[in-house]
Order: C-alpha cells, then structure tokens, then sequence
C-alpha cells in the first residue's frame, strides 16, 4: 500500500462524475478527497501535473478552485467481523448505520467506518499457535462467532507476516484493540486486529487453484438439474426485462448451499435489495436451519445512486467474497447486473472522450470482464483449507438480443449460462430458463456427483430429457403449421412427454412454499417419475392403445402437481406415487389386452 | 446571489452556451440569461472549469446573440418553491406559474435533483391499489409506491386509459383517493386540454398538480420537469404525508430531449444515438418513487412512453422496463378491434404484485388465478396461430375451446367501459366465469379447494 503524506491541489474542472484536479505526484487508483463536501474519488488517469478523478459522489454545486487532498491509499475494504447480515453501499459504507444517521436520504461527503468500532467480539485465540511461530498470509489467528452459524476466522493480513510475538487470550476485543504483535521481515514490529483494510481492484492472494469437486446446489430443477454449475465457477444469468433474472438470483440467494451469499446490486432497483432485507430474515436456510440473513451480506447501489460507485460496487464484493474463501468458506457472489456495470464503464469512457468500440464500449470491455470473472474460483487458501468463489452475474442485454457486446463478451467467459426466454416469461413459465439456448460445461463433472450421491443414472436421465424436449420443439413447428392432427399417435406422446416435464419438472414456483426448493432427490424423483409415464405411455400406444386415452388419464395430472404437493422431505412418498402410477398402467395394459380379445 | 452579469458568450448553438471569462461557478448551478430584448431565460451549468461554464438553456438558444446576451450566475442550485398551495396549480417545466396566478411563496425551497433514497431506508411496496381496470387489477395489479409505466404507440388509447386510472384508483379499504401530480412532457395542446377536462369534470383538480411542457414549447425544459415535477411530489408524499400519484406522459419526449442535449454536447452516442447514461439519468427520476420507513406517505408512478414505431426493444421502452417494476403494454392489434382498454397481456407484467395480493390484501385464489388466466391465453395465441393457416374449422376440439376461450377473455376480460370501475372481486369472478369454460382437470395451476369454491362446475 502507499503510504505517503496527504497533499492538497485544486479542481479545474468539473464534467458530471468526471472531476479534472491540479494535483501532481497522485497515483492511478488513488483515493482523493473533493471539494470542502470531501467528496470521495479515485484517480483514473494521469495527464502531466493534472490528473483526472471519477467522483463516487453526485458533484453538484463543486467549484473549481475548491481544494482536492489525495489520500495516499487505493479503494480499500475493511475485512473483519460485522459484514454479514448487513447492507453497504458501492464503496462499503453501512447504509443502516447511514439510515439512523443522516435520515431518508444518502447525504453527500459522510464518511462512517464500514465496520461498527464499538461492538466487542468474543475472541478465541488459534491454540495451536506459540510465540515464535512463523505466521504466513492467510494463516488462521483465531476465531470469533460472527453470526449464529458462521464462525469468522481471523487471519494473517497479506502484508502483515513474520514471526508472532505476543496473541492475546481469550476475550472481549474491539475491533481497534489489538490482538497480537508480530515482527515482520523488515525488522518492524506491527501490531494484528480483528480487521484489516484489503485493496478492491487487487485480487487477494492463495495459494494454488484447485478444481470444482461439487455442484453448487440451488433447489432450482432447471439449474441442477439440467445446467448444474459448480462451486468455484462461473455463470451468467441474461433476459431482457421482465423475464425474471432477479427471481433467478434471488431464488439461488435463498436456497444454494453456499456458506456465504453475498448478493451485489449494481444499478438495478431500490425496491429489490429491500424485498431481499425484508424477506431473508423471515426465511429459514434449508441447510442450517438457521435466518437466512445470517450469511448474507448485501452491496448496494442502485440505478439512482452514482454512477461511478456502481463500477465500484463489483470490485467491493468480490473483495469480501475472496476474504471468506479465504477463511475456507465456499461463497456464493451474484453480480445483478453486470451490463450496469459495463454501461458505467461506458459513461465514464464516453466523458474521457476514449474512442468507443462497440456500441459506444471502450476496447477494455472484454479484458476487464474476463478479469472480473476470474476471480472466482475455488482454491487452496493460505491456512483454512479449501474455499471457493461462485460468481453468477445476471446480463441485462438491451433488446433481448444476445449478440451484443456485454453478453457476447461474457458467453466466451463463464461455463454455465443460463439464458432466459421472453416467449416463456410471457406465458407464466418460470423460471424462464431457456433448454435450448442455456449450456454447462460441467455436465460430466457434475454427474460423478450426483452418480455418487443421488443416483448412477442421471446423466443418462437428464440426456434423454433434453432429447424429448428438442423432438418436441421440432413437433411444435409441424403442430403450428399443421395442427395436431397431422401427427402420429407416437409422436402425438412425445409432445405429451414433453409437456409433462416442462409443467412437472421445469417450471417451478418461487411463491409456493412447497415448491420453491427441491432437494436433489426430489429433483432427480420427479425426472424419473416424468420419463417413466413417457415410456411407459410409448409401450402402450406401441401396443395400439390410443393416445387420446392415455392423456385422459387422471394419473398424468397428479404427476404434474407432485411437485407441489410432497416436500424434499417426503421423497419416500413420491417413490409410492411412482409405483402406483406403473399399476395404473398395468391396469390399461391389461383392460386394453382384454378389449383386444374380445374384439378377436 | 450575485448581481455581476457577463458578457462573455463564446458560442451558442442546440439550447447551449459557453460563457468565458467566468468565476468558479458552481456545477448544477442555475443561471438567469438576458438576451437582447431584455427577456429573460433560465439556464444551469453543466460543466465548470477555471475559464469557462457550459450552460443547458431551458428556453433554448434561438433568437440570442453573442454580443447582446447577459448571463448572471445565481449561486444557487435550480430549486422550486414548495407549499400545500400547490394543489391545483399549473406550472411550467422549471416550477413557474403557467396559469397566470403568482408564483408559491414559501420558506421550503429544496433543490430539483433531489438525492438518492438510501436503500435501507425503503420499505417494501405491498398495499393493493384498486384501479378498477380487469387486466391491470387481476392480472398486473399496482402497488402503493410501484413504478408501472404504460408502454403505448402513437394514436392508441393511452391518455384515456391513464385518465380513468387516475379517476378510478384507490386503496381497497380506504375512501381517500391520490393526490396527482401530472407531468406533461411535449404533449399536443389538444392532449393536455383532454386531461385539464377530464379532471376538472371529476372533481379532482382540487387535488391535482400539473407541470406543462407543450409540443412547441422549448425541448430543453424537459429535461428539468420530472425532477420539479418529482421535488413537488416528494413534499407532498413525505412532506405532507399523502399518497401521491405521478402520471408522467410522454417520456419518449424526454429521452428525446436528453439526446438533442447530449448531442450539441459532444458526448459519444451509444444506441440510436442516445447517450450512454440514458439508463442512469431515466434512473434518477424512477427511482424517486416508493415508500419510506416510518413515513405515511408514498409516490407511485405511472410513465407513459411511447414506442417509436411500436418496437418494444427500442432504447426507451428497453431501458425503461429495465428499471420500472414492470409495464403494462398497449397493443394496436386490440385497438384495431375495437377493444377498450386495448391492454396486451403477455407482455404486460407487474413485478410488485405477488405482496400486494391473495388471501390478506384481495381474495386466497387470486394469485392462483391469474397465473391459470396467463397459462390458458398463452396456449390460446397458439390456437389462433393455427387457426389463421388452417381455418378455424379444422382445428381439433381442445384447440377450438383454447379459441373460444380467448375470444371471450378479449371480449368479457378485457373490454370494459371508459366508466366502468370494477372491484377486484367482479374482476376475479368474471376470471372464474371464463375458467369454467375448462373442465377441472385441464386446471393445474389453480388449486383443488379453488376450484370447489370458485369453478362453476364445482358450485351447480
């Protein structure tokens, strides 16, 4: 970190977000006081002695000649315990602590300490350390219960090992009082805390990158299922408007079994981070048990609050995402929505009067989306085993159309992309998570788990879904051109087939208490149930029973309302339903034989 | 307020002037412009720096001068005067008496852009409003403190249906219906005469503030309304703890003011030549309504933009629907079939619905219901696809009833009268009414217990 003296210079002048100060010997990426409000900002270019600042800050009624003080340090977060269950703005300032502060309204130039000074935690010191030991980045100091579920593990700051020479005893400690000295390679002694400050723009370090053992697990059956994504990777979320990206994200939020959710809203609406803290701790974590808002942690900045903090904001909660993988945790980051993103990188390109490449993009578009992605990953950290990031990002593509810049540019990224469908929002089928155009680079990977934990025919399974509903979309074009009609009994089933697992297994409701959470079993229950009907119905009109009696049968409702009706937990009752469902066949398959001879 | 005036204009050109010479003026700031008659013009620095301030002029640049033009810089944000007397009054985009009455005398003066509401300050917008209009109620219900615009084409029905909403609307247990606040941005004279009828004639001028900006009027001055016009309503709602209604039509007329700006700018297009931070700016005036903790009061808003040319993906409408939480979607195909209000369902949605209604707030079925209504129109489009190749007659007997029961939905559903104020439980019944032309089992995303309550089947 820089670690100079603050200096002062002047504004020039003043473009929007874009402030031009007389400053010189300022870094790139540094941190800069504006204004007599002390607007914060951060310097983004170099220019002789004037430097050009982005204002994270609404720069109304700034002046030139007003003075400017450089801070000597880049945008940092403060790590420790107090995050979780909270709400930050784009630059991690506490907007509840703001709230009880400063009323309605976010003012400008208030700068509170991210995390609360006062609050005392229980500090259990790591038994296994002694004096002397040698500490390295990342090594675990100690503990403290941050929320009933999650213990918080105190580290080894990155830039802060060498050899231990004094950790306090069990307590109650601030987070300013200091819980241990160490002597670092310079020779300086300096002094552990319960926090410590970490950079935004610079990932933190680990120790070596490690493959994706398991899938992330969202409850979703169209996710896990069909597209599983897994821990440590990446995905993106794209739709246009109203085809439901936020209740996907707010869905994976609520039920994946991430340790961590961190859950960053950038540019999008107010109202939605305010459903999550209203909603998350009325719920329960089907994992633990426990308030869901206990390993949650949300970033806001809304479409109404500046621009510049909303570049920002990704970098924040990556940040925080990397200081929980750190302490082995596997965390769960949705980025909603990262077009915002790439539009405030636009806006403050457009002022610089950089040259546009795309759509008015800037040609760093593509590396800095690449850069940001790469930040997930699971990996072995400095001394709490393994921890992984997930980023899911939604995309907000203008128009629905996939090929433009953003969403072009993420699709050669991720390995799992869940596209989402206007024609199927419009119809109420949700989650509209398009079959055809979504992928996951993980199927294999993903199936010698759930070949291991669930059961050892799910790729096949999940395959010949994905077979019948690509023969039902091939169908349709004939039924709209034709009519039903003109299809044989057999191809007459596969639509049925078909249909059956679009109502029964695809779309579920995110407002059915019910239904709102599948356990892989269930899942994996209903796919079977589903196909069984499909080829048991095939047999059947095989044998020349037809078709339009088989879709009358009552039992083709009761499996599409299954999913509603019996819970993750009653798995053994939807394995009853599929045997009682094969004896109803059996009773066609024998009524039809008897009308056969009769008809003899 | 400084009384120095300058007369150092360097260039004037697309409702711009570039003033040198000047002191450390403030960005935002307001302006007063003298020109060469002595009338004056209002303006506001859009960029500062030691030498010079570009200034956006609301009247526009027409007529003005280089040599004879007087800038005086008012060292003051653009502010707007704000008491309980501004009910029933007309002003004009930048809060000036457009009525020929004197301007609000007030010690509350408060600043025009306004400042982000801190999300946690929010809370969750989930009381019912009734507007008595079937597809919005039934199946795109409106919350207090949602932000629903109308997307709508040029000469469909827009400004009735927004008209009859404002009549109409009230929460289901309260008799106090909404203070208004109606933003008018580039509309024809005709139109604004039509909304000045309408509500004089309903008795709700007395609780209507208008801020106009006519077609000929100066484009400019959009840029400044729906920030004054949203100032006004924040007093209102947060102020003097009303429920504030804003109708803002047409926003296509702001976006295009924003580009004309943006363009005599300099600043680098992005689509259609709309500048990239159309998102950001749209933003900062949605974003402006909700709900408050601890605060009686709220702002729900209702744009109407206009999509050029009908095309829902054109920038306003896109970036529009990115951040309203939904939109109900006008379509010329209804119009043309004389159907009334012509709202087109499929894409017409309302992400604050599913709080505001079911068993607490309308009736248990109701969410119930409009999905099934959604699920069965849906299936019904693809009737009448196949209808319009192969003619009604061949069509096998399920598709013929998926026929049937649209037709009836575009007639019973959706047709009602310009006065027809229906309570969500005639809205809810009529939906029950066109259900039952299906037999229970084809029914799967209504419950069982609904369909004994409500299917007409399961009551005769």
């Amino acid at each position: 970190m820089m670690n100079t003296p603050p200096r002062s210079g002047v504004i020039r002048e003043i473009n929007g977000p874009i402030v031009t100060i007389l400053l010189p010997g300022l870094r790139n990426g540094e941190q800069v006081e504006i204004g007599r409000l002390g607007l914060v900002g951060e310097v983004i270019a170099l220019d002789g002695e004037e430097a050009i600042v982005q204002a994270y800050e609404s720069t109304e009624g700034l002046r030139p000649e007003e003075p400017v003080a450089g801070l000597g340090w880049p945008l940092s977060v403060e790590l420790g315990p107090g995050l979780l269950g909270g709400i930050f703005d784009g630059i991690q300032r506490p907007l509840e602590k703001i709230f009880l502060q400063a009323g309605d309204h976010i003012p400008r130039g208030l700068n509170l300490p991210s995390l609360d000074r006062e609050r005392s935690w229980h500090f259990v010191p790591d038994p296994k350390l002694q004096i002397g030991a040698e500490l390295t980045t990342g090594m675990r100091l100690g503990t403290v219960q941050e929320t009933n579920t999650i213990e918080h593990r105190i580290l080894v700051p990155p830039n802060r090992f060498g050899s231990l020479l004094e950790l306090a005893p069990e307590g109650e400690y601030q987070l300013e009082q200091p819980i241990g000295r160490v002597r670092t390679p310079d020779g300086r002694t300096r002094k552990l805390k319960l926090f410590h400050r970490w950079p935004v723009r610079i990932p933190r370090p680990y120790r070596s990158r490690d493959h994706g053992s398991a899938p992330l697990i969202t409850g979703q059956r169209i996710l896990d299922t069909f597209f599983p994504l897994m821990k440590g990777s990446k995905g993106a979320v794209p739709g246009p408007f109203g085809a439901g990206k936020t209740m996907v994200q707010q869905q994976i939020a609520r039920w994946s079994n991430a340790d961590i959710v961190i859950y960053v809203g950038c540019g999008e609406r107010g109202n939605e981070l305010v459903d999550v803290l209203e909603s998350f701790p009325k719920l329960q974590d089907p994992y633990t048990g426990r308030d869901l808002m206990e390993r949650t942690l949300l970033v806001a900045n809304t479409s109404n609050m500046p621009v510049v903090a909303r570049e920002a904001s990704i970098y924040v909660g990556l940040t925080l995402a990397e200081y929980y993988r750190d302490q082995g945790y596997d965390v769960l980051m949705l980025a909603d929505s990262t077009s915002r993103w790439a539009e405030a990188l636009r806006e403050v390109s457009g002022r610089l009067g950089q040259m546009p490449v795309e759509e008015g993009y800037p040609a760093y578009l593509a590396s800095r989306l690449a850069a940001v992605y790469e930040r997930a990953g699971r990996v072995e950290t400095g001394g709490c085993g393994k921890g992984s990031v997930t980023l899911v990002g939604a995309v907000s593509p203008p128009g629905g159309d996939f090929s433009e810049p953003v969403t072009a540019h993420t699709k050669e990224i991720i390995q799992t992309f869940w596209a989402l469908s206007k024609d199927l929002a419009d119809a109420r089928h949700y989650p509209a998570v398009d079959w055809v155009g979504s992928f996951s680079e993980h199927v294999h990977t993903a199936a010698e788990w759930w070949h291991r934990e669930v059961d050892a025919s799910w790729e096949k399974w999940r395959g010949e879904a994905l077979a019948l509903l690509a023969r039902d979309a091939e169908l349709s074009r004939i039924v709209n051109l034709v009519g039903s009609e003109a299809l044989s009994s057999a191809q007459r089933w596969e639509l049925e087939g078909a249909a059956l697992i679009k109502e029964g297994l695809l779309q579920q409701s995110a407002l059915d208490p019910v239904d709102t959470f599948a356990s892989p079993e269930k899942q994996f229950l209903l796919l079977n149930l589903m196909l069984t009907i499909y080829h048991k119905g095939a047999e059947l009109i095989e044998l020349g029973v037809p078709v339009q009696e088989l879709m009358e049968l009552p039992l083709l409702t009761r499996a599409r309302r299954a999913k509603q009706v019996y819970n993750s937990q009653q798995t053994d009752k939807l394995r009853e339903l599929l045997v009682e469902i094969l004896g109803e066949f059996e009773q066609v398959r024998l009524e039809y034989a008897k009308f056969e001879e009769h008809a003899r | 307020m400084s009384a120095k005036e300058y007369r150092t204009v360097a260039s004037a050109r697309g409702g711009l002037l570039l003033v040198k010479q000047v002191p450390r003026v403030a960005f935002g700031d307001r302006v007063m412009i003298r020109d060469h008659r002595g009338r004056q013009r209002n303006g506001q620095v859009i960029r500062s720096s030691r030498s010079e301030a570009l200034i956006q002029v609301f009247e526009g640049t027409d007529d003005l001068d280089l040599e004879t033009t007087w800038v005086r810089f008012m060292d003051q944000p653009l502010e707007i005067s704000l008491s309980p007397e501004l009910l029933g009054r007309v002003f004009n985009g930048i809060g000036e008496p457009r009525d020929n009455r004197p301007p609000i005398v007030s010690n509350v003066r408060r600043n025009v852009s306004g400042s982000a509401i801190n999300p946690a300050a929010r809370t969750y917008p989930r009381e019912f409003i009734q507007t008595g209009i079937s597809t919005i109620d039934g199946l795109n219900a409106l919350v207090r403190g949602q932000k629903l615009p109308i997307f709508s084409g040029s000469g469909l029905p827009h400004n009735r249906i927004t008209a009859q909403i404002v009549r109409q609307a009230r929460l289901m247990d309260e008799e106090s219906g909404f203070s208004v606040v109606f933003a008018a941005l580039g509309v024809s004279h005709s139109d604004a005469r039509f909304f000045e009828e309408d509500f004089a004639s309903s008795g709700v001028l007395g609780n209507v503030v208008m801020f106009i900006n006519l077609a000929d009027d100066p484009p400019v001055e959009r840029l400044a309304l729906p920030r004054v016009a949203l100032t006004a309503a924040e007093y209102l709602a947060f102020d003097l703890d009303r429920h504030v209604l804003v109708v803002m039509t047409d926003m296509t007329n702001y976006a295009e003011a924003l580009r004309e700006v943006s363009t005599a700018k300099g600043d680098v297009p992005s689509r259609k030549g709309y500048p990239g931070y159309l998102y950001s700016d749209l933003a900062e005036i949605y974003e402006r309504s909700g709900r408050i903790r601890d605060r009686h009061g709220s702002i729900t808003l209702m744009p109407v933009v206009t999509m050029p040319s009908d095309d829902i993906t054109h920038p306003i409408p896109d970036l529009t629907g990115y951040i309203t939480e939904g939109q109900i979607v006008l379509s010329r195909e209804l119009h043309n079939q004389g159907v009334y209000p012509p709202i087109h369902i499929l894409p017409s949605l309302s992400r604050l619905m599913k709080d505001g209604i079911g068993k607490d707030d309308t009736r248990e079925d109701h969410p119930r219901v409009a999905s099934q209504l959604y699920a069965l129109y849906a299936r019904a489009q693809e009737a009448r696809n196949l209808a319009s190749i192969i003619g009604a007659d061949e069509l096998s007997e399920r598709d013929r009833r998926y026929l049937e029961f649209a037709d009836a939905f575009d007639l019973q559903f959706v047709t009602q009268g310009e006065d027809e104020d229906r309570s969500i439980i005639e809205t809810l019944n009529l939906a029950w009414e066109l259900l039952s032309h299906f037999p229970n089992d084809a029914l799967s995303r209504v419950s069982e217990t609904d369909i004994a309550k409500y299917h007409h089947s399961g009551k005769k």
